[in-house]
């Protein structure tokens, strides 16, 4: 017979047994994972000068991560930049440049075009655009649930089940790379294609880019051709001053560049 | 596909792809309301703790429409969320360098205050009433229901003596003492949400909290004059209609009526310049300062916005009815004029913060226009359309109208 104590005194063993067990399991597998992979630090590089403003990114963006083709947001677009002869700055970005930039006309409004001739041009250039993956990204800092958060390998990543659709990641990254997905109802932005980079592949809008002006790398291995160029060569980040620690480098940054 | 936002959101320049006008109608009235609460608050505790005798009438029913309005202040917030269902994962998971977070936490604080104080103010009443039904004999459904509410609402309180009641009035000063600074927190933490967006240069100001608390004020006295005129004038009303020897004529009642609102425009006044004063030294500051946002912020205030800063917030919302309170001899008709523009006027300054910082893009090269679903077409519009804050603006008087039912907030009373 079983006495109550002797009861009590059974099941509290087998809980603090299993307790136990537990903590030495989780003590062991996160040292094992943690010799497996050593934490990356993903950043990316954009050389402005070799963007010839072709979209292809932006259209392999949209197909590869599930953002409607149609809607008018995107995780990653590219900007043109014109400045004429007279000091005027035309900037725009029809559709986010999904199919690139077919016309020479300059995008103001809805459906107000300004015509551009070649010789008043002074100078012109594309700028892609993407999530920052902030350093100190202040899309988190405001999350309320904690839907948004940093990996471990510095991505900046949305929990689509925890989302509540607030909106306060949107307005506090002033980058403007956030909206709400239209399908899904919750923030949506780029996340460097973390599925796809964390299996040992390239981010969709990289493999696209037949120029080369998209690069991925690891900041964390001093080998890595991406890391040694940030490293040596000079490049610019967008919006220093609001203290984001952006970690898209560009090569050829200009003022203009908003 | 729409994109959220996008129905209202007409783009002008250069405009990031993913920028709309996402906080919209909605988190203009989320601040209006906490405000309207924060300001009825204060009211009240002007003669709770302050003792102020003249705005004893005020008091008791500032208090029960500032909670009123308390119990409706998350409703606009609920109403823009995307996913309204998961609402409660701020208690689950509140991740707390986020100013939204401790939403849910400041605002049921002060709500158990809020309602605690009403409790110690309507005890007497709760007990008296409980003790009447109790006695009575066959008593109707309704009437069972009323005593079975009645008692549990004294929550097994049933000592009315002298000593007693005393003690309620010490607990409801100290209560009301301890409500202004929370008052002023839950809204001067809504400015707070705004003031502390770095990315958006016109709300990044540590103005902002100070603002709104004042604004907040503002906005709440001049609610609780109004609703204190229209209940005084029913009530007038109803002397005339009924012949029954009520306790005051209907010239007493305007009498009253006329030396409270008097009074209590004093202080209406005095928290109106501190509103406007505090939110002209930050236009100055921003123009003097001129730093690089100020060559937008500039098209957008003294442009593109000034009918709605300047003409509607300052001269038809501010200025008039200051100029129609000091007059001398205020009466009751010109009192009704300027407390409707004076909240009017904040919530346009609501307005102008709240969508007047959306009306530039992040680029600082091109703008947005709102424009406010007035008909709506699926759900996103009515929630975050006229019709969704006309809901906002209703629901607290039902609520109201509701507890007077079973609060006596419009008899005259001899205690507090
Ligand atoms: S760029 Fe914007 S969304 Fe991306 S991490 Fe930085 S603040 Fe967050
Ligand atoms: S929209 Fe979602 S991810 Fe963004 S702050 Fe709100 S809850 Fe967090």
């Amino acid at each position: 017979m079983l006495t109550r104590r002797a009861f009590i005194r059974r099941v509290l063993q087998t809980i603090s047994g299993a307790l136990g067990a537990a903590s030495v399991a989780a003590v062991v597998f996160r040292r094992r994972a943690a010799a497996n992979t050593k934490t990356a630090r993903w950043a990316f590089l954009v050389d402005t000068y070799k963007c010839v403003g072709c979209g292809f990114c932006v259209k392999a963006c949209k197909l590869e991560n599930d953002v409607p083709y149609e809607a008018n947001a995107t995780r990653t677009w590219v900007e043109r930049y014109i400045l004429t002869k007279k000091g005027e700055l035309l900037i725009d970005t029809p559709k986010g440049a999904r199919d690139g930039f077919i016309s020479p006309n300059v995008q103001l409004g809805k459906n107000t075009y300004r015509e551009v001739k070649p010789d008043e041009i002074a100078k012109a250039f594309f700028v892609p655009k993407l999530c920052n993956q902030c350093e100190n990204p202040p899309c988190v800092q405001v999350c309320p649930v904690g839907a948004t958060y940093q990996t471990e390998d510095g991505v900046v990543l949305v929990d689509r089940k925890w989302c509540i659709g607030c909106g306060y990641c949107i307005m506090a990254c002033p980058y403007g790379v956030r909206f709400f997905h239209p399908v899904y109802r919750v923030a949506d932005k780029c996340n460097f294609c973390y599925h796809r980079i964390s299996q040992g592949m390239k981010p969709a809008c990289v493999e696209a880019c037949p120029f080369g002006a998209r690069l991925i790398g690891d900041l964390s291995n001093p080998s890595d051709p991406v890391t040694q160029y940030i490293m040596t060569q000079r490049v610019g980040v967008l919006k220093e001053d609001y203290g984001t620690k952006p970690q898209v480098y560009y090569v050829g940054l200009s003022k203009e560049v908003r | 596909m729409e994109v959220h936002g996008e129905v209202w959101t007409l783009k002008e320049l250069f405009v990031y792809p993913n920028e709309y006008i996402y906080w919209s109608v909605q988190i203009v009235m989320y601040p209006f309301m906490t405000g309207l609460v924060a300001g009825a608050f204060v009211l009240s505790s002007l003669y709770h703790v302050f003792g102020i005798k003249q705005l004893r009438e005020m008091a008791r029913f500032s208090l029960v429409l500032s909670f009123a309005l308390l119990l409706a202040a998350p409703l606009p917030l609920l109403f823009h969320l995307l996913q309204p269902t998961r609402a409660f994962n701020v208690f689950l998971t509140p991740h707390f360098t986020s100013a939204i977070a401790a939403f849910g936490i400041v605002f049921s604080g002060y709500m158990a205050i809020v309602a605690s104080e009403i409790w110690f103010v309507y005890r007497k009443h709760f007990v008296t009433q409980a003790l009447l039904l109790r006695q009575k004999r066959d008593r109707s459904l309704a009437e069972s229901l009323l005593h079975l509410l009645y008692s549990v609402l004294t929550l097994g309180a049933y000592d009315i003596s002298e000593e007693a009641l005393r003690k309620d009035e010490q607990a409801i000063r100290w209560l009301a003492g301890v409500g202004i600074p929370v008052a002023c927190f839950l809204h001067g933490y809504a400015g707070f949400i705004f003031g502390s967006v770095k990315a958006n240069a016109l709300w990044m100001t540590p103005l902002m909290p100070v603002i709104f608390i004042m604004s907040a004020v503002v906005s709440g006295i001049a609610l609780c004059m109004l609703s204190y005129i229209v209940v005084m004038e029913a009530r007038r009303r109803r002397v005339s209609d009924a012949f029954a020897p009520y306790q005051m004529t209907r010239e007493q009642i305007r009498g009253v009526e006329l030396q409270e609102v008097t009074i209590t425009a004093r202080y209406l006044v005095f928290f109106m310049i501190f509103a406007i004063s505090l939110e002209l030294l930050d236009l100055v500051f921003r123009e003097y300062t001129a730093l690089k946002s100020w060559d937008i912020l500039r098209r957008v205030i003294y442009g593109r916005d000034f009918l709605n800063i300047f003409i509607l917030q300052y001269l038809v919302g501010n200025l008039v009815p200051f100029a129609l309170l000091l007059l001398p001899r205020l009466t009751i008709r010109r009192a009704v004029v300027s407390l409707l523009l004076v909240l009017f006027g904040v919530f346009m300054m609501r307005w102008n913060v709240v969508i007047g910082g959306q009306a530039f893009s992040l680029s600082f090269s091109g703008f947005m226009h709102y424009h406010l679903p007035i008909v709506p077409h699926d759900l996103d519009t009515f929630k975050e359309g006229a019709l969704g804050a006309a809901v906002i603006l209703v629901v607290p008087y039902m609520l109201f109208w509701l507890f007077g039912k079973i609060l006596p907030v419009f008899e005259p009373e001899e205690t507090h």
